[in-house]
């Protein structure tokens, strides 16, 4: 069994409301160090093993669903679980 | 000339899409459940607003792999008439048939109004009816109608004039180079964020987005009728 876990944010060079906003609202709040705020999406996935192999899996499903790779950047980290 | 208008979970401006054929344009029209898998005996497509599945994930992402978008895109192949409104523009964008993708408006709130809009190219199947520059009234309903795409995009959209309306005045939503509604490169696949089928009628307060529907018409009667 896999866990992964899938990190989904704009691109670099799309403007993120959100994120403004929440930097605005923690410059308000007296953190004026931070520079900058990315809100993204925290996807985790479990994925039973099988013959397919498993990084290829992932990248796939994030191209054609999990981000819109137009205006997304995603990563992802894969971890071997054992079930108990 | 045969309407479907697509029905997915969420979709929610079905019924008045239905409503601006069938009893203002009056021509024929049926709704057609997302399951479906074949759109041959129709000549025209309408994917109506709403919120398909919730918009989970991101709007349109998960309604874009329902059964009825292959006979969609088998429509589109074919040079039948697609029209996406609001919602249905974000799934044709999730679903490729056109460019670009959509964000979050500027403001982050969720916008519910009438806006001005500028015919910008009235040398299309959906806007022959209009007068090229013709500012129009016709509402919006989004939160997400922030339309992005890159640069040699955005060049290839003006150059091919796919840019069919733009926001005029003002832009309401963050949207880039104020585009409103935009057609593919064949020009019978429009998307648009504003409800040209919630302007069928003075009495809801403009009757500007019914040319729309008309042109459709005309396109069609002018390639299917034969005339004597």
């Amino acid at each position: 069994m896999y866990k992964v876990k899938v990190y989904v944010t704009l691109r670099e060079s799309v403007l993120d409301p959100q994120g403004t906003a929440v930097k605005g609202a923690l410059h308000s709040l007296s953190y004026t160090e931070v520079q900058d705020v990315r809100i993204g999406k925290f996807m985790e996935l479990v994925i039973e093993k099988s013959d397919r192999d498993i990084d290829k899996l992932v990248r796939e499903m994030c191209e054609k669903l999990l981000a819109n790779t137009v205006i997304e950047d995603y990563r992802y980290e894969i971890e071997e679980v054992v079930v108990q | 000339m045969k309407f479907a208008v697509i029905v997915f979970p969420g979709s929610n401006c079905d019924v008045d899409m239905y409503h601006a054929i069938a009893d203002e344009l009056q021509e024929e029209v049926e709704y057609v459940w997302h399951d479906e898998e074949n759109l041959d005996r129709f000549d025209a497509i309408l994917l109506p607003g709403g919120f398909s599945y919730g918009d989970y994930l991101r709007s349109g992402a998960i309604a874009r792999f329902s059964n009825v978008m292959k006979a969609v895109q088998k429509a589109a192949d074919e040079g039948k008439p697609i029209l996406g409104v609001c919602n249905g523009f974000q799934i044709l964008l999730e679903a490729g048939l056109l460019p670009g993708a959509m964000r979050r408006n500027n403001s982050l709130k969720f916008i519910c109004r009438p806006v001005s809009l500028k015919v910008e190219n009235n040398e299309t199947m959906f806007t022959s009816s209009y007068e090229q520059g013709e500012i129009i009234t016709i509402p919006i309903a989004h939160g997400e109608g922030n339309y992005y795409c890159d640069e040699p995009t955005l060049k290839r959209l003006i150059e091919n004039r796919q840019i069919v309306f733009r926001y005029y005045g003002e832009n309401p939503n963050g949207s880039l180079s104020d585009i409103a509604g935009i057609v593919n490169e064949k020009g019978n696949v429009l998307g648009m964020m504003p409800h040209p089928e919630r302007a069928v009628d003075v009495l809801l307060g403009s009757a500007d987005g019914l040319k729309l529907f008309q042109s459709i018409v005309k396109y069609w009667r002018e390639t299917h009728v034969i005339t004597a």
